[in-house]
């Protein structure tokens, strides 16, 4: 993690510390607590992981596009995994193939998503835009990265033991992940990725207590929770949805390492493997897919709710207009989160689970759709009269939208157990969740970083870049995840090496091959945004402390903020973040710390009435000093 | 590979050009400004159009690209339907498919036209529109309404589906394993399965099923590694299990899917009324056979756990029952697990009388890593 702190070097020496004594290099850019730092930190580990799980998806890809392939040449860094063929051709090994898989699956979801999205935005924006110094608590922040950090240490070191990464796909479902006797992947690259995942859920649970905790107490003066930006309020979701499920993929977790190693057997029972019957009995495989998926569920709204609420501002900035519908937007977004509770048996439909459970999970799955909708609808609507300006960041939501709505509707006929029957654990699922989670959150991701990047490095990003790296892309995701539709429609099951063993499956070639040329030219563009974004850093034009016209807090501080974030007081918050475009205001944008009272040309009735409370909101005294 | 590598290098080449060209200008521009605390460096500047234009011509072109892929590769979604509740999964498939693609086409239609109609432009006046509940409340309830039919009928089929097989159904044992599957039947003299247990497994020994010996409903089963027999138009229940690890039968062509689960037998029960001389007579296709696969991961040939299925007309089938030889024809030394009392009925089975030993017509099992047929030895 050099690179960070060598960022962080040049990012602050210019900006002397106003409130604070000044802290050693290390306490400052290693081992931060500024919350600032730490979601740099966050982001930066989590486009390394990004990179590397995008070029595993390239590996297997070209497995599958092409299975005749000669893969001698990726010897040099894949060593064995390589395998010479009785004609000097060099063949992916298969066990290697369902490593990449599994390694891709986990690297992506808990790793990039999960760490590298929530860990960034909830860390930076949080306290800028409820007008907090600090987090709740900033040592444990700074513990909870550097968890995650030796989490992802212990996952990156299981790359390279002899025996492999974990294989076992990344829902590690027993017996096939407790038995090392069936599989490579299930021995020590099984124990690090338990242990790697432990650890990631320590780390997950001390950021999402401290970003609760911060939303509820340290809200600046007036930011009533109806002020709120819809960041905020998907941000405390997503927490809330992380500490109710990740603890029980720890049990989970927990009860697999006993299985491993003591003996135990929760999930095992009635084994015969390798010539011998195993002693364990009365467990059930299906009890841990059970508690998987009630973490797995939720992970995949923890995933995408921050990236719909970095979209809701980018969307409402750009469009110069409100976000449509701000209460149904929350309360869709609680709805979301209370349902992605009780939906998770909808991935087991023909685990042999009782049918009428079955029954029960396919109508709450529809259900959940319905707010899903009403997001998709109220960002639409948003646009509608808006002037919208496509920055980078606007391109990507927009994208992000677009992505939502294609593989969400696909979500209906999945969630429909019947129609489940035929296409569960085919290429269906994977476009599908690919397209609503796994690319839609990415485009979240990168609005995300486009947009608050010159608050976060004090630079701007280079909007040409930009907008070739959306193009390629936004038409490069397309291209990958809409034909693997059809490829699932015909039957073809995931986690295969090949398909040409089956009759049945052995159409597609061409589809095949082009997905994979589609996936290596989106990969290798992303290059594009690297080179944007390091480059960037150093030697991007330098930022205006406001350069989208935005109304949140975050843009109220200078343009490199210290820590503490305001050198003087923190702003009194007097209106909701989304008056863009108010009929009567000279400007098309008034921030939330401007009072009613200063506005008098713009105020709605109701709002002028809400003057005589400002007073009142200036009056209260909190304490926003920053602790020790 | 040529090509893709080729492709690449244009990409490559293309994305270095334009980003040192970029580089330098942007230096140039550095040195000229200096940014003012409050300069509107977010404004448009003029690709603006260009990209709101471009999403919208983007979309125009996907649909020419999705009517047309769709025509193109439509030949092979949904193989052949071949059973009785997978012609009626299938059209409600295609039902809930155009309803989706309404959506689908509708919700993206606005979003991108939306993004052409509103691209920025100074003389606009945008509307402060916050909320409207007339509109949230139509919009939440249509798919509400939508989904509660979709989930209406679903649930119809689905217990249809998953309702209780019916008593006459040919019963089938199906055990998965790495890397294989291997089938049971009860045997043509009492129809009735032997009990197993997994404690009696033995592939040394010959018994890989764990089948007891010593339940003489046992001695009459026989069993077959390489293809799975069903008679057409009757019932069919398959009793699923596993030995190692999950594994997940799936006839693409039966619409039929169920976890093997160690542990746990499972179950799925169909009616194929398509045989496989039927199908090939329909498709032209004189080598088609169905197939089984593995849909859970289990391991390294995950890929390649195939098992050929026949479904023959009920006359043949019964024929091709009598023609298989119970476990312990197979493999006399089985008698060894059967308890002495029960010998003397067993050894009617190991005597070497001939079986009307009729060649299994057609296929033989092509196991991709031929790892399936040694089973039995
Ligand atoms: C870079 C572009 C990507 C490509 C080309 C790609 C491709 C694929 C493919 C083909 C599979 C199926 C492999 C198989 O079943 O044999 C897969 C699995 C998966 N991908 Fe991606 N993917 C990409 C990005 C992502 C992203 C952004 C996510 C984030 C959610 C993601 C999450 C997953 C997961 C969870 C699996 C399932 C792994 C498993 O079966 O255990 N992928 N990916
Ligand atoms: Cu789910
Ligand atoms: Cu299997």
């Amino acid at each position: 993690m050099s690179t960070v702190s060598q960022v962080e070097v040049h990012e602050h020496s210019e900006h002397a510390h106003e409130e604070h004594h000044e802290l050693g290099f290390i306490r400052k850019y290693i081992f931060s607590e500024d919350h600032k730092v730490i979601a740099k930190q966050y982001l930066i580990s989590g486009i390394v992981w990004a990179v590397l799980g995008a070029l595993m998806s390239v590996v297997f890809r070209l497995q599958l596009g092409f299975p005749e392939m000669d893969m001698a040449w990726m010897k040099p860094f894949l060593g064995d995994w390589i395998s010479l063929d009785n004609k000097g051709l060099g063949k992916l090994d298969p066990n290697f193939y369902l490593a990449l898989v599994t390694m891709h699956g986990t690297i992506m979801v808990f790793f990039v998503l999960t760490a590298g999205l929530s860990g960034t935005f909830s860390n930076f924006l949080i306290p800028l835009q409820i007008g907090a110094r600090d987090m709740a608590s900033g040592f444990m922040n700074m513990l909870s990265y550097w968890i995650f950090f030796i989490s992802s240490v212990v996952m990156f070191v299981s790359l390279f033991i002899k025996t492999g990464p974990a294989g076992g796909s990344w829902v590690i479902y027993p017996p096939l992940s407790a038995l090392k006797e069936a599989n490579p992947g299930s021995g020590d690259g099984m124990t690090l990725w338990l242990v790697s995942m432990a650890l990631f859920i320590v780390s997950s649970l001390l950021g999402g207590i401290n970003y609760v905790t911060t939303v509820i107490n340290l809200r600046t003066k007036g930011m009533s929770m109806d002020k709120l930006p819809l960041t905020i309020w998907a941000f405390t979701f997503t927490a809330i949805l992380g500490i109710l499920s990740f603890p029980v993929l720890l049990s989970a977790a927990l009860l697999l390492i006993f299985d491993r190693s003591f003996g135990t057997s929760f999930y095992l029972s009635d084994i015969y493997i390798n010539g011998q019957a195993l002693p364990n009995q009365g467990g059930s495989p299906i009890l841990f897919q059970h508690l998987f998926w009630f973490l797995g569920h939720p992970e995949v709204y923890i995933v995408i709710l921050p990236a719909l609420g970095l979209t809701s501002e980018v969307i409402a900035t750009n469009s110069r207009k409100p976000i449509f519908g701000y209460k149904a937007m929350i309360f869709s977004m609680a709805g979301i989160m209370f349902l992605a509770f009780i939906v998770w048996a909808h991935h087991m439909f023909v685990t042999g689970m009782n049918p009428f459970l079955g029954s029960v999970f396919m109508l709450l799955t529809l259900i959940i759709a319905v707010p899903s909708a009403v997001k998709g609808f109220n960002y639409i609507t948003t646009l509608w009269k808006g002037n919208i300006i496509f920055t980078p960041a606007m391109l990507f939501a927009i994208g992000l939208v677009s992505f939502f709505i294609s593989g969400g509707l696909t979500g209906i006929i999945l969630g429909n157990s019947a129609l489940d029957i035929q296409l569960h654990d085919t290429y269906f699922v994977v476009a599908h969740f690919h397209l609503v989670m796994g690319s839609a959150a990415i485009f979240g991701m990168l609005a995300g970083v486009y947009h608050w990047f010159p608050k976060m490095f004090g630079r701007m990003m280079n909007n040409s870049m930009g907008y070739i790296h959306f193009w390629i892309t936004f038409i490069g995701v397309y291209l990958v995840f809409f034909p693997m539709h059809y490829i699932g429609i015909a039957g073809f099951p995931r986690r295969y090496y090949q398909w040409s063993g089956f009759e049945t499956f052995n159409t597609y070639m061409d589809l095949n091959a082009f997905i994979t040329i589609a996936a290596i030219i989106t990969v290798f563009a992303q290059a594009v945004f690297i080179f944007n974004f390091v480059y960037s850093i150093f030697w991007g034009k330098k930022a205006s402390a406001n350069p989208w016209k935005s109304n949140t807090l975050e843009w109220t501080t200078p343009i490199n903020p210290g820590h503490g974030n305001w050198p003087g007081e923190i702003p009194t918050v007097y209106r909701w973040p989304y008056d863009y475009s108010k009929p009567g205001a000279p400007d098309d944008f008034i921030p939330q710390n401007v009072p009613y009272s200063a506005t008098p040309e713009s105020n709605l009735p109701e709002e002028n009435e809400l003057i005589a409370a400002e007073k009142e909101i200036n009056s209260i005294k909190y304490d926003t000093s920053l602790h020790d | 590979m040529t090509i893709l590598i080729a492709i690449l290098a244009i990409v490559f080449i293309v994305l270095t050009f334009m980003v040192v060209s970029k580089t330098q200008s942007i230096l140039k521009g550095l040195s000229k400004s200096e940014v003012e605390e409050s300069e509107y460096l977010g404004a448009p500047d003029r690709y603006n159009s260009a990209n709101g234009v471009g999403l919208f011509v983007f979309w125009l072109i996907s649909i020419v690209g999705i009517v047309w892929s769709f025509i193109v590769y439509k030949k092979d979604f949904l193989p052949e339907a071949s059973s009785i509740h997978g012609k009626e999964t299938d059209y409600w498939f295609w039902v809930s498919m155009i309803v989706i693609m309404i959506g689908f086409f509708i919700v993206n239609t606005f979003l991108f036209l939306f993004s052409y109609l509103y691209r920025h432009n100074k003389n606009r006046k945008v509307t402060f529109y916050t909320h409207n509940n007339n509109l949230e409340i139509i919009w939440t309830t249509v798919p509400a309404i939508v989904m509660a039919g979709l989930v209406f009928t679903g649930l119809r089929v689905w217990t249809k589906i998953t309702s209780e097989a019916p008593a006459n159904a040919e019963q089938i044992d199906i055990m998965g394993k790495q890397f294989g599957w291997t089938v049971r039947y009860a045997g043509v003299d009492d129809n009735q399965f032997g009990k197993y247990n997994y404690k009696l497994m033995d592939d040394a020994g010959g018994n890989p099923m764990g089948v007891d010996f010593s339940d003489p409903n046992s001695f009459d089963d026989f069993a077959n590694a390489s293809e799975m027999h069903i008679p057409k138009g009757k019932p069919v229940l398959l009793k699923i299990r596993a030995r190692d690890v999950l594994h997940s039968v799936f006839i693409p062509h039966m619409r039929v899917k169920m976890d093997a689960v160690p542990g746990m037998p499972t179950k799925f029960w169909f009616v194929a009324d398509k045989s496989t001389a039927d199908m090939r007579a329909e498709l032209g296709k004189p080598e088609f056979n169905y197939e089984i696969a593995c849909t859970e991961i289990c391991g390294r040939s995950h890929f390649g756990m195939k098992l050929l299925l026949v479904v023959d007309e009920p006359a043949d089938y019964e024929k091709w029952k009598k023609s298989q030889k119970p476990l312990l024809t197979e493999n006399p030394d089985l008698l060894n697990k059967v308890p002495d009392n029960l010998k003397a009925k067993a050894q009617k089975y190991t005597s070497t009388e001939p079986v009307a030993a009729e060649a299994t017509p057609e296929v033989v099992a092509s196991s991709v890593l031929g790892n399936s047929s040694k089973v039995l030895k």
